[in-house]
C-alpha cells in the first residue's frame, strides 16, 4: 500500500510486518522514532506476539536481543552513534556466536565534539565486528531491505546492521509501498533457528574456544560473509519477483556502462549524485555511479566488475579514518587491485553538512581534469581551519579547538 | 518540481506544515518529500522545514536552496533569518500576519498580488482552533496562491492527521483562509484599501 510517512515510520511498519518476538528499546536521535513507533504497534496489540523491552542501555539492548536470539526469538534492536559504540562489546558477541538479529542503524556522526546529525562514521566503526551491513539509498529501499534482511541473517544464522541515514532518510516524509502482510509472509518463512537454547535438548553456546580452534571459528566466520556474497543477490532476485522492484543486492551500478568517471558511494547521497550525473551526462560527460548496498560483506569482483573500464574513480565517503582519510576508499583500491585508473577520496557530509549538487558538481569539474587532491574535504571552510592553526601555532594555550571555531564563526553561545 | 520552504518557530507546527503539503500532494498522485532542518529545535527557536512536489521520484536529499515559494509561519522572522535566500523573483511568497508588507518593511513587494500574500494566520487559527497554529491556514493559502495543491487535498490531509475538535477546528480555518486568499488575488485593490 503506498503511503506518504516517514522513514522511520516505514522502517517500523516493514520491522513489524517481520514479526519479531522480542523488540529491545533504548533511545537515542536519530533512531528513536522507530521504536517509537514499534513500541505503540506492540501495546496496541498489532505486532503480536512480541516482548518489547526497555532497557538501561544500549549495551544491555544487544545482550537482550543476543539472549532472545539464542533462545529461538526472532529479535531486533535499533541504534545510533555513540549507542552503536557502547554496544561494541555485545555486537561482536552477537556475530561471534552467530545469532541472526537484525539491527537499525540510523547513521549519526560519533562525538567529541558531540553532534547528533548524519554521517556514516558510527557504523564504519563497527564494519569489522562480524555483521553484515547493508546500506539504503531511498526509505524505500530502507524498508525492503529489513524484509531481506531477516531472511539473510536467519538463513546464514549471522546478525545484519541495516544502515539508513538519519535524519536524512529517516526523518523524511516521502512515498513508501509498504506491502502486504501476506506478501512478507511468504517471503520469510517463521524463523528456524540453527542453534537455540532449549530445556528439552540442553546445549550451550559461547563456548571458551582456545589456540586449537580460534582460527577455524573465525575462518568460519568469514566464510559465512563469504556466502552471503551469493545470498544477498539470491534473496533481492527473490525479493524482486515477489514485491516487483529491484531493492538490496551488492552494488547498484547508474549509467556505468560506458562511463570514463564512475562516483562510488554508499546511502542517501546517491540520489543528489545521481541527479548531478543525469546533468553531466546532457552535457557529454561520460559519468556514472556505482552505489554499494553491500558493505559488509564488501562485493570485491562486483566492484571490479562495475569499475574495471573506467578512467577515473571518485569515492565519496561520509566518514573519515582519521591519520589516512577514505575508509570505502580504502575497501575499492583492494577491488581494484592491479588495474591502473585515477582515483580520489573526497569527504563529504561529515556531521550533518548537507551535500548539494552545485557542490558535487564544482568536485566533480576538479576531478575530470585531474585537478583533485587525492584527498578532498568537500566544502571545507579553510580559512577557519587555518585560523585555528595559526592559532595553534601562535599560542600555547590555544584552548579547545571546537570552541574556538565557533567562537571564530560567531556563535555567541560558545565562551 | 516545485519547492517550498516553511520558517517558524519551534512549536508552531513548521515540520508538520512541509509534512502535511507533502500529504496533500501524495493525495493527488504527485511525488512529494518532506523533511525538516534538524536540530535539538527548542520552542521559540527559528526552524526551517522543506517540501518537493514533483511528477516524478524526488532522488535529491539536499535541502532546498531555490524555493518556488517561501511560506513564513511568524513574521518576527523577517529581520532575524535570512528568509528570501534563494527564492526566485518570480517565487511565491506568504506571510502569517495581519499587517501589511509596507508595515512589515517589504514595500519591493507591495502590489504582487498574483505572488505575494500577507494572511493573519494566527488570527484565523485563534478564531477557529482557539489556538495560535497557523500551519493548515497557510497551507490552504498557499492552495489557492500557487495552485500546486487542492484545498481538498489540504483538508484530507487535516482529517489524516487529526481528528475530532481539533480537525474540524483546522479544516475551518482553512476554508475560511482559501476563501480569503482567492478574494483577494481577485480584488486586490479593495484587499490593499482593507
Amino acid at each position: 500500500m503506498l503511503k506518504q510517512i516517514e522513514g522511520s515510520r516505514g522502517v517500523a511498519e516493514a520491522v513489524a510486518l517481520c514479526r519479531p518476538e522480542v523488540i529491545c528499546a533504548y533511545p537515542i536521535s536519530p533512531q528513536t522514532h522507530i521504536v517509537e513507533a514499534l513500541s505503540t504497534l506492540v501495546k496496541s496489540g498489532e505486532l503480536a506476539p512480541c516482548e518489547f523491552v526497555n532497557v538501561e542501555s544500549e549495551f544491555a539492548a544487544m545482550s537482550v536481543a543476543i539472549g532472545a536470539s539464542a533462545a529461538g526469538a526472532r529479535s531486533y534492536t535499533a541504534t545510533a552513534s555513540q549507542g552503536l559504540l557502547y554496544m561494541a562489546e555485545p555486537l561482536y558477541n552477537a556475530s561471534g556466536l552467530g545469532l541472526p538479529i537484525v539491527m537499525t542503524v540510523a547513521n549519526r556522526a560519533i562525538g567529541a565534539p558531540i553532534n547528533i546529525w548524519n554521517d556514516h562514521s558510527d557504523s564504519m566503526s563497527q564494519r569489522d565486528s562480524g555483521w553484515i551491513q547493508l546500506y539504503a539509498e531511498t526509505n524505500q529501499e530502507a524498508l525492503d531491505l529489513h524484509i531481506q534482511a531477516f531472511r539473510i541473517a536467519e538463513e546464514l544464522s549471522l546478525p545484519v546492521m541495516v544502515c539508513m541515514d538519519g535524519f536524512v532518510l529517516t526523518h523524511a516524509v516521502e512515498r513508501v509501498d509498504v506491502p502486504s502482510a501476506e506478501l512478507v509472509d511468504a517471503f520469510l518463512p517463521p524463523y528456524e533457528p540453527r542453534q537455540v537454547l532449549d530445556p528439552d535438548e540442553p546445549v550451550s553456546i559461547g563456548a571458551m574456544v582456545g589456540p586449537d580452534a580460534f582460527t577455524e571459528v573465525r575462518y568460519l566466520a568469514h566464510d559465512k560473509q563469504m556466502q552471503a556474497l551469493e545470498l544477498i543477490p539470491a534473496v533481492a532476485t527473490d525479493f524482486a519477483a515477489a514485491f516487483g522492484r529491484d531493492s538490496g543486492g551488492l552494488v547498484r551500478p547508474y549509467r556505468c556502462e560506458d562511463a570514463e568517471t564512475v562516483v562510488v558511494a554508499l546511502g542517501s547521497v546517491l540520489g543528489t549524485i545521481k541527479d548531478t550525473v543525469d546533468e553531466l551526462r546532457d552535457e557529454g560527460v561520460k559519468i556514472g555511479a556505482l552505489g554499494l548496498t553491500s558493505f559488509r560483506p564488501f562485493p570485491l569482483d562486483a566492484v571490479r566488475t562495475a569499475l574495471g573500464h573506467a578512467r577515473r574513480v571518485v569515492v565519496l565517503e561520509r566518514a573519515l579514518a582519521v591519520g589516512i582519510g577514505g575508509i570505502v576508499s580504502a575497501n575499492v583500491r583492494m577491488a581494484l587491485s592491479g588495474i591502473q585508473l585515477r582515483g580520489y577520496t573526497v569527504i563529504a557530509g561529515l556531521g550533518g553538512r548537507a551535500i548539494t549538487k552545485t557542490s558535487l558538481r564544482g568536485m566533480l569539474t576538479e576531478a575530470l581534469a585531474d585537478r583533485l587532491e587525492p584527498l578532498t574535504f568537500l566544502d571545507l571552510n579553510r580559512d577557519l581551519v587555518d585560523r585555528e592553526l595559526r592559532r595553534t601555532r601562535t599560542t600555547r594555550r590555544s584552548g579547545p579547538a571546537a570552541e574556538n571555531l565557533l567562537r571564530d564563526l560567531g556563535h555567541a553561545r560558545i565562551g | 518540481m516545485f519547492q517550498v520552504r516553511v520558517h517558524g518557530r519551534g512549536g508552531q507546527g513548521v515540520v508538520t506544515t512541509a509534512e502535511l503539503l507533502s500529504v496533500a500532494a501524495f493525495s493527488e498522485g504527485r511525488h512529494a518529500q518532506a523533511f525538516p532542518t534538524f536540530g535539538s529545535e527548542r520552542t521559540g527557536a527559528p526552524v526551517v522545514g522543506f517540501c518537493r512536489i514533483d511528477d516524478k521520484p524526488i532522488r535529491t536529499h539536499e535541502p532546498v536552496a531555490c524555493p518556488d515559494a517561501v511560506i513564513i509561519q511568524d513574521a518576527t522572522l523577517l529581520h532575524q533569518v535570512d528568509v528570501f535566500d534563494g527564492l526566485a523573483a518570480d517565487g511565491y511568497l506568504l506571510i502569517n500576519t495581519s499587517r501589511s508588507l509596507g508595515d512589515l518593511g517589504l514595500d519591493s513587494f507591495v502590489g504582487r498580488f498574483d505572488r505575494v500574500m500577507t494572511v493573519p494566520a494566527s488570527e484565523l487559527a485563534m478564531k477557529h482552533l482557539r489556538r495560535p497554529l497557523p500551519g493548515a491556514v497557510l497551507l490552504a493559502a498557499c492552495a489557492a496562491l500557487t495552485g500546486q495543491i487542492r484545498l481538498a487535498s489540504v483538508v484530507a490531509a487535516i482529517e489524516g492527521r487529526f481528528s475530532g475538535q481539533v480537525a474540524a477546528g483546522n479544516i475551518a480555518a482553512a476554508d475560511a483562509a482559501y476563501e480569503m486568499v482567492r478574494s483577494q488575488m481577485k480584488e486586490p485593490a479593495r484587499a490593499e484599501a482593507d
